[in-house]
């Protein structure tokens, strides 16, 4: 009886609704989560993997020895390498593409380079209006490299001791 | 000057100057209430809204205008043409001309007609035309689906307004709007009207297809309802008419319960402020719990929809009527 009771005072009262109604309007006065994206951003993770990016040694060499590891690692087949000895008889690469739209950015190639020279940085914000922007050659991708080195060495330490 | 104003040229001039003190501002509070939703509804997720275009997003309704303004006029090969493009007037038309006899302030309505609520009431029942003819000459299943269940919960839901309101006009003894809400000035009557002043706002809710009754465009099961079809121009007056609907019922909320252009207390501080600010903060006022209703609530099944409407409000808002006729004839505070 006082169960009924009870139960009739909730429904014809509003009980319920008014707990509701209340929910919200604390929810009203409570601070935004909201992150005002293009001038603020949320945290990246040293692990990111977004654009990719061919590093240089500190004396401007290229770390890139084209051992291919990456190109036969790649999952989406995005990168292709061509190899030729240089003049001085190291072995560098003379073409290296990755073609942007086909990655999945798995970060394997990354796993794979055992140089350090292929990496995926924390740039994610690379959108182009046309599809052939996206086809990135070797020149692009050590402009990259050399236009974000300090944070991706200083990722590739911040890593290291989880290797 | 008193010759030219009297002259039914002056006399032409005085209305549509006072049609555009009035529709030109409802318009402007239309522009914002959109913008108010979004504020408010972000508020209440924790989310900021708008606020790119111009200081706090102000801007954010003339840039919606635009947007809209440039899209494509889309009208369906199946569709019937005159019809299509007549709803959503019809629709815009009926939210605006029913402004003609609110009293804004003591003696400002444009219309003081004795039939006011009435007046009201009917234009309010007759929007639910343009949703059927936008529906029907759409020549779409889910704009048919739409219409069909709009139409539906409009009549169920107007059944118990119209008893509410009979109950307020009863307290009167006026159908004049002026006159409710000068009946108002010592207590306003959403006090000794508590429940059916509950009615009253959830049959508005109905009556104005918001949330929690939302059916007539609920976009998991219909994509947009009625107005699946329109774009452009014709989808903004749509939606102008529909928050347009939306100030309506909230003035008339204001005028049937909250005291219209009274203040709370007629003391010094509240009577500083002009009736029409105490009149338009009212209307705010219920804008927000709108909006707060809608932040709240999820939509009803239509089941549940019709059930509240016929089985509950139906009855409890006869016999409430019923209570009150009986205590007014029995205490003699029955109006002459």
């Amino acid at each position: 009886m006082a169960m009924t009771l009870d139960r009739a005072a909730r429904t014809w009262l509003l009980w319920e609704l008014a707990g509701g109604m209340w929910q919200t309007l604390k929810m009203f006065f409570r601070p935004k989560v909201t992150i005002n994206y293009p001038h603020e951003k949320g945290p990246i993770s040293p692990r990111f993997k977004g654009e990719h990016a061919l590093r240089r040694y500190p004396n401007g060499e290229e770390r890139c020895i084209a051992c291919k590891l990456c190109e036969a690692i790649c999952p989406a087949q995005a990168i292709t390498i061509e190899a030729e000895p240089r003049e001085d008889g190291s072995r560098r690469t003379t073409r290296y593409d990755i073609d942007m739209v086909k990655c999945i950015y798995c970060g394997m190639c990354e796993e794979a380079c055992p140089v350090d020279a292929i990496v995926e940085g924390p740039n994610f914000e690379f959108a182009t209006e046309t599809r052939e922007e996206l086809l990135y050659d070797k020149a692009r991708l050590l402009a990259n490299g050399d236009r974000w080195e300090p944070e991706l060495a200083k990722r590739l330490e911040l890593d290291a001791p989880y290797r | 000057m008193d010759g030219f104003l009297s002259t039914p040229v002056g006399i032409l001039a005085i209305t549509v100057a006072q049609t555009l003190a009035l529709l030109v501002p409802v318009l402007i509070a239309v522009a914002y209430l959109t913008l108010a939703e979004r504020k408010v509804l972000a508020a209440m997720q924790m989310r900021k809204g708008p606020n790119v275009v111009g200081p706090f997003g102000l801007l954010q309704p003339f840039a919606d205008a635009g947007k809209m303004l440039m899209k494509e006029t889309i009208i369906p090969s199946g569709s019937s043409r005159l019809l299509f493009i007549m709803a959503p007037m019809l629709t815009f038309l009926l939210a605006m001309i029913a402004w003609a006899v609110i009293p804004v302030q003591d003696g400002w309505a444009i219309a003081d007609i004795n039939v006011g609520i009435l007046y009201l009431f009917a234009i309010s029942s007759l929007g639910v035309y343009g949703i059927i003819i936008a529906g029907w000459a759409s020549n779409s299943k889910y704009a048919f689906m739409g219409a069909l269940r709009s139409a539906a919960q409009m009549v169920s839901y107007e059944v118990s307004m119209g008893f509410v309101i009979v109950t307020v006009i009863m307290c009167v003894g006026s159908q004049n709007l002026t006159d409710i809400v000068r009946a108002q000035e010592n207590v306003w009557f959403f006090i000794p009207l508590f429940p059916m002043f509950i009615i009253f706002f959830i049959s508005t809710l109905a009556e104005t297809n918001r949330a929690p009754f939302d059916l007539p465009e609920g976009e998991s099961e219909l994509v947009a309802g009625f107005f699946v079809e329109y774009s452009s121009m014709s989808f903004a007056l749509f939606f102008l008419g529909e928050y347009a609907n939306m100030i309506l019922m909230s003035a008339l909320t204001t005028i049937l319960f909250l005291g219209g252009w009274h203040p709370p207390i007629h003391a010094e501080p509240f009577t500083w402020i002009p009736g029409f600010v105490w009149f338009a903060l009212k209307i705010c006022l219920c804008l927000f719990v709108f909006i707060w209703v809608r932040a709240t609530f999820p939509r009803y099944r239509y089941d549940q929809l019709m059930r509240l409407g016929w089985k509950v409000f139906l009855p409890f808002s006869l016999l409430w009527l019923v209570l009150t006729a009986a205590v007014l004839k029995l205490t003699g505070w029955l109006p002459a």
